[in-house]
C-alpha cells in the first residue's frame, strides 16, 4: 500500500505553520457524572507516530473524538494542526483524517462510490484521478464496483485508511484501526504509516498490541481517564523501575497463587510455559524465588502496562465501560 | 428436543427487560391508543354539525327571520355573516370558507302570502357529498318548522298545502354527489404524507444505527447542507407519486379535472417540502429507526383524521379543528380539491399556502437546531 504520492516539498510546505500536529492541556470530558477524561494533555510532533494505549474504557476512543472535533471537551485547551480545538473544529474536520474504530463507510456503497463520496464532500480537485489512484494503490481497481458489504475485516480497515488519506491529511487519528486485522495486513499497514510519517505526517494510533505499540516513536498510556505514562517505550519500562524475573518449570499456576501472597511479588504474569514475575524490590524478589527456577530478564513493555493497570485501579477503584 | 420452561422463561424475562429500556416504544404503546380514543371518540363526527352558511337575503320579513332561526337552532347549520353579497358569498363558496349559500328572492314573502309557493336557492359545496347529503336531508324539517310556526290563522290554508314554498338545492363543484372526487385528490397528500415523512425520518437514524453518522459528522459537511441533501431525492419520488395519483384519479376513476396543471405541481412542490422537513426534524429527534417510525406514525395519524380527509373538517368540534389547523395536510386537501374540483387560482389559494410555508420554515430550522453536530 502506497498512498502517500505527493512530493516530500508540498508536504513541508503545508506543515510549516504550527510547532506540533497535536497540542492539547488539560482537556476533561464528563458523561453525566462520569469523568470520562481527566486533564489530559499531549503533544505529538511533526512527522511522530504516537501509540496511545489502555484498558478498554479507558477514555482513548473519548480523547481522539475530543481531538476531532466529534466531542466538545468540558474543560482544556489546545491546537491541532494550528487550529484551536474548541473553536475551529471545521478546519480540523477537513485538514485531519480520522479512522472510526468500528468500520463507518457505508457498506450499501460499493467501493469506488464511498471514496468518490469522500472525494466530493472534502472537494478534491482531481476527483476521478484521485479516487483511481486510491483504488489501484490498494489493488481493489477490478474489484471497484462490489459493496463495501462485500469486504472482509482487513481490506474494510485497508478501504478505510485509503478513504482517509485521499486528501492527504496531515494529521492521522487512528482508533484502533488494527483490530481484527491479521498480522500480515498488520504489517503492511505499520510500514505505510512510518512511511508517512517520514513525509512528515502526524499519527495518533491507540491499539491493543505491544507489537504496535513498539513501533511507535513515543506512547501514552491511558487508564481511567488519566494519563499515567508518556515517552519512548525505553522511558516508559524505565521508569516504573520494575525488576522482572522468569520462572520455569511445573505447576506455575499454583507457585504463581503461591508466591503472590508475598508483598514484595507485585505482579506475576504467565506467558505460555514460563512465569514473569515482577516488583521493585529486587532482593526481595530473589529470597522469595530461591527455591524455584528463575533468572533476571529485562522488563517488557506488556509487563509494564499490566503493571500499571493494576496499579491504576488499585488507586482509582472505579471501571466503567463508554 | 421438549418445550423447556426455562429456556422459556430466559426469553420472556429478556423480553420484558428490553421493553423496560425503551422508554419511547413504551411511551407510544400507551399514548397512541388514547390519542385514538380521543380522536374517534370525541373529534371524529360523521354527522357534521355547524357547516358554515352564508345567507343573501333580498327580503326581509317574519317568515325569512324564522327560517333563519330554525336554521340556527337544527345544529347542522352555522350562519356567516361575513358574507351578505352575491359575489363575496360565491367567492367565499368558491375558497372553501363556507359551505352553502342560502339566496332569498325579493319577493318571497309576498308570493308565499299568495300561496304561489316561492322557492329559495340553497348552493351547496358537493366537493364532499357526505358532509352535503347530511344538512340537506335536515333543510326539509326546517321548511316544515317555519310552516308550522308563522303560518297560523287565516295562514293555515297554506300550511295545509304540503310545502308552502320550495327549496330548491343546486349541487356545485359535484353535482352527482361522486364520494371518488372527494377522496381521490385528497388521497394524494395523505399518500404523500405517509411515504415522505417516513422516508425521511429515517435517513438520519439509520446513519446513526449503522455507525455511519461518525464518518459523516468528521466530515466538513455542514448540517443544513447533510439535511437538504438528504432529502432531495425524495422530492422526486414525491412528484412521482403526485403523478401516479393525479393519472389515476382522471383516468382511472374519471375525477375532472378544472384547474391549472401547473397550480397543481407548485402546492404539490410545497407540500412534498413541509413533509420532507417535518420528516428530517423527526430524523434528528430520534434516537433510532423504531422511534423515527412511531412518531412518524403520531404525526400521520391526527393527519388523516383531522384534516378534512376522511371526515367533515367543520363537522369537528372546534379544538379539532385548531389541532387540524396546524396540521399540513388540511391545507393541501383544500388546496388540491379546490384546484382540482374548482379551479380556485393562486390568489384564492393563498390563504392555504401561506400556512405551509410557515410550517416548511419552522421545521427545517428546528431540524437544524435539533441536529446534532458532534456525538456529546
Amino acid at each position: 500500500m502506497h498512498l502517500c504520492s505527493i512530493p516530500d516539498s508540498l508536504w513541508k510546505l503545508h506543515l510549516s505553520t504550527y510547532e506540533n500536529a497535536i497540542d492539547v492541556r488539560g482537556l476533561n470530558k464528563y458523561f453525566g457524572d462520569k469523568h470520562v477524561v481527566k486533564d489530559l494533555s499531549l503533544q505529538v510532533g511533526r512527522g511522530e507516530i504516537l501509540g496511545f494505549l489502555g484498558p478498554n474504557g479507558s477514555g482513548k476512543t473519548t480523547a481522539i473524538r475530543m481531538l476531532c472535533g466529534l466531542l466538545t471537551p468540558d474543560s482544556g485547551e489546545g491546537h491541532c494542526l494550528g487550529y484551536d480545538i474548541t473553536t475551529q473544529s471545521d478546519a480540523i474536520k477537513r485538514e485531519a483524517g480520522y479512522m472510526t474504530q468500528k468500520f463507518s463507510y457505508w457498506e450499501d456503497l460499493s467501493i469506488r462510490e464511498n471514496l468518490d463520496f469522500v472525494a466530493r464532500v472534502y472537494e478534491l480537485a482531481n476527483r476521478k484521478h484521485v479516487v483511481d489512484e486510491a483504488l489501484e494503490t490498494l489493488g481493489l481497481t477490478s474489484r471497484s464496483s462490489q459493496l463495501a458489504r462485500s469486504l472482509s475485516g482487513g481490506w474494510k480497515q485497508r478501504l478505510a485508511l485509503a478513504a482517509c488519506m485521499l486528501r492527504h491529511p496531515k494529521l492521522l487519528l487512528l482508533d484502533e484501526p488494527t483490530a481484527g486485522v491479521d498480522p500480515n495486513a498488520r504489517r503492511d499497514f505499520w510500514e505505510e504509516l512510518h512511511e508517512l510519517a517520514s513525509k512528515g505526517v502526524s499519527v495518533l494510533i491507540s491499539t491493543h498490541y505491544m507489537d504496535e505499540a513498539e513501533r511507535c516513536h513515543k506512547l501514552a498510556y491511558i487508564a481511567y481517564g488519566n494519563l499515567l505514562a508518556k515517552g519512548s517505550a525505553q522511558s516508559i519500562i524505565e521508569e516504573q523501575k520494575l525488576f522482572t524475573y522468569e520462572v520455569t518449570g511445573e505447576r506455575l499456576m499454583e507457585i504463581s497463587k503461591v508466591i503472590e501472597k508475598d508483598p514484595a511479588i507485585e505482579q506475576t504474569v504467565i506467558f505460555g510455559s514460563t512465569l514473569h514475575v515482577s516488583g521493585k524490590n529486587s532482593e526481595a524478589i530473589e529470597e522469595v524465588l530461591k527455591t524455584q527456577q528463575f533468572k533476571s530478564i529485562p522488563t517488557s513493555l506488556e509487563d509494564v502496562f499490566i503493571y500499571l493497570m493494576k496499579h491504576t485501579r488499585d488507586n482509582y477503584g472505579e471501571s466503567y465501560e463508554l | 428436543m421438549s418445550f423447556s420452561l426455562n429456556r422459556w422463561w430466559a426469553i420472556v424475562l429478556k423480553e420484558f427487560l428490553q421493553l423496560k429500556r425503551d422508554r419511547v416504544t413504551f411511551a407510544m404503546m400507551v399514548v397512541l391508543p388514547i390519542i385514538q380514543l380521543a380522536l374517534f371518540g370525541f373529534a371524529i363526527n360523521t354527522d357534521p354539525k355547524h357547516l358554515p352558511i352564508a345567507i343573501v337575503s333580498y327580503d326581509e320579513s317574519d317568515f325569512t327571520r324564522t327560517i333563519l332561526s330554525s336554521m340556527q337552532t337544527s345544529d347542522y347549520f352555522a350562519i356567516n355573516t361575513d358574507y351578505t353579497t352575491a359575489d363575496e358569498a360565491q367567492a367565499a363558496l368558491k375558497k372553501g370558507e363556507i359551505q352553502f349559500i342560502l339566496t332569498i328572492p325579493s319577493d318571497f314573502t309576498k308570493k308565499l302570502l299568495r300561496g304561489e309557493k316561492p322557492s329559495i336557492l340553497l348552493e351547496a359545496d358537493a366537493t364532499d357529498p357526505v358532509t352535503v347529503s347530511v344538512a340537506l336531508a335536515s333543510i326539509d324539517g326546517i321548511a316544515q318548522q317555519v310552516a308550522k310556526k308563522d303560518l297560523v290563522g287565516s295562514l293555515s290554508t297554506l300550511w295545509s298545502q304540503k310545502n308552502p314554498f320550495e327549496i330548491r338545492v343546486h349541487r356545485l363543484y359535484n353535482p352527482n354527489s361522486i364520494n371518488q372526487y372527494n377522496i381521490i385528490p385528497g388521497l394524494m397528500g395523505t399518500v404523500m404524507t405517509m411515504t415522505l415523512t417516513m422516508m425521511t425520518a429515517l435517513a438520519i437514524t439509520r446513519e446513526r444505527e449503522r455507525g455511519t453518522m461518525e464518518n459523516l459528522l468528521a466530515t466538513p459537511a455542514r448540517p443544513l447542507e447533510i439535511m437538504t441533501g438528504k432529502i432531495i431525492p425524495y422530492v422526486f419520488i414525491g412528484l412521482v407519486q403526485a403523478s401516479l395519483i393525479l393519472f389515476a384519479s382522471h383516468f382511472v376513476f374519471g375525477v375532472p379535472f378544472n384547474g391549472s396543471i401547473v397550480l397543481v405541481y407548485t402546492v404539490a412542490l410545497l407540500f412534498i417540502a413541509v413533509n420532507l422537513t417535518i420528516g428530517i426534524t423527526i430524523s434528528s429527534l430520534a434516537q433510532n429507526m423504531l422511534q423515527a417510525l412511531q412518531l412518524t406514525i403520531f404525526y400521520f395519524l391526527p393527519s388523516i383524521l383531522l384534516s378534512g380527509f376522511m371526515f367533515p373538517f367543520y363537522g369537528m368540534p372546534v379544538w379539532a379543528q385548531h389541532i387540524g389547523e396546524i396540521l399540513p395536510l388540511t391545507y393541501f386537501n383544500r388546496l388540491i380539491r379546490g384546484i382540482i374540483l374548482k379551479d380556485n387560482d393562486l390568489a384564492m389559494l393563498w390563504p392555504n399556502i401561506w400556512p405551509l410555508l410557515i410550517i416548511a420554515v419552522v421545521m427545517m430550522t428546528l431540524a437544524v437546531k435539533f441536529y446534532k453536530k458532534t456525538l456529546d
